[in-house]
């Protein structure tokens, strides 16, 4: 087709400026599913390492540990990315293989709901003990 | 009802797997099951802080066949998540795309995986007989 057609724009100027696309969400998504990715390479790698070494440990040597600043923080780190994670992610399987457009907004606000609600009780149960006396 | 059966496509039964797709398929599942298996993570930390009694039970699960299995599949399902998903990041960088190399790093991220948990539960059960 090398016929050339003065068309008005299907996306106005401003829409392209913002770059959000039809989802209105643009890459944001995708970015912060490779940005908690990112996070959770060392983080993993570190928990794995840490945990190894407390196998056989009784609660005082965990709580000790999770007593001290840097574990503590870590930890709170990996929970928080993890969870920020597993939701992008499961918020993607939940669209491709729902499509009852009810059905899908109900099992992503409960996904969504019981991520926060998990990362609630972890933080919550980390700071009980790093805080404690 | 179908009254004629035709064959599937795929036909699973000769069907030819690949790799590629297979170890999409598995990245996919590791993440759902890293996602329940968070909730054991958070139970740890939530039994710990709740006191002595609610870590006993905890480490007794964990130590019961059903609680070590659970923790060997997590720890499979970890690392080829962890191998993996270094894989993708790095395809998102926009290397290693053709197909040779995405054969190669696939099964790189399967030996990796394999060589990862076995390492890992050598240490880990050499430290628990300690």
């Amino acid at each position: 087709m090398a016929v050339t057609r003065a068309r008005a724009p299907m996306r106005s100027p401003l829409g392209r400026v913002f770059g959000l696309g039809s989802a209105k969400e643009g890459v944001e998504h995708w970015w912060r599913q490779r940005m908690t990715g990112l996070a959770l390479v060392p983080l993993v790698l570190w928990f794995v390492i840490a945990v190894i070494g407390l196998v056989g440990a009784d609660r005082a040597a965990m709580v000790a540990w999770m007593h001290s600043p840097i574990p503590a923080m870590l930890m709170i780190l990996l929970i928080v990315a993890t969870f920020y994670h597993a939701a992008l992610g499961l918020q993607v399987v939940i669209e491709d293989y729902i499509h009852g457009e009810g059905t899908r907004l109900t099992v992503l606000i409960v996904m969504r709901a019981l991520c926060v609600l998990f990362v609630v009780r972890g933080v919550l149960a980390v700071l009980k003990l790093a805080l404690a006396g | 009802m179908i009254s004629d059966p035709r064959p599937l496509s795929p036909h699973l039964q000769i069907y030819r797997w690949q790799l590629t797709s297979v170890l999409s398929i598995l990245h996919r599942m590791t993440g759902i099951a890293l996602a329940v298996g968070a909730i054991l993570l958070v139970s740890w930390l939530g039994a710990a802080a709740d006191g002595p009694k609610s870590y006993a039970t905890f480490q007794n699960f964990m130590g019961s066949w059903l609680g070590l299995l659970l923790l060997f599949s997590w720890s499979v399902a970890l690392f080829y998540h962890l191998c993996n998903g270094i894989r993708h990041l790095w395809w998102d960088t926009g290397h290693g795309l053709e197909l040779k190399s995405v054969y190669a790093s696939g099964w790189t991220v399967v030996g990796a995986t394999g060589a990862l948990t076995i390492l890992a539960w050598i240490v880990g059960l050499s430290q628990w007989v300690h």
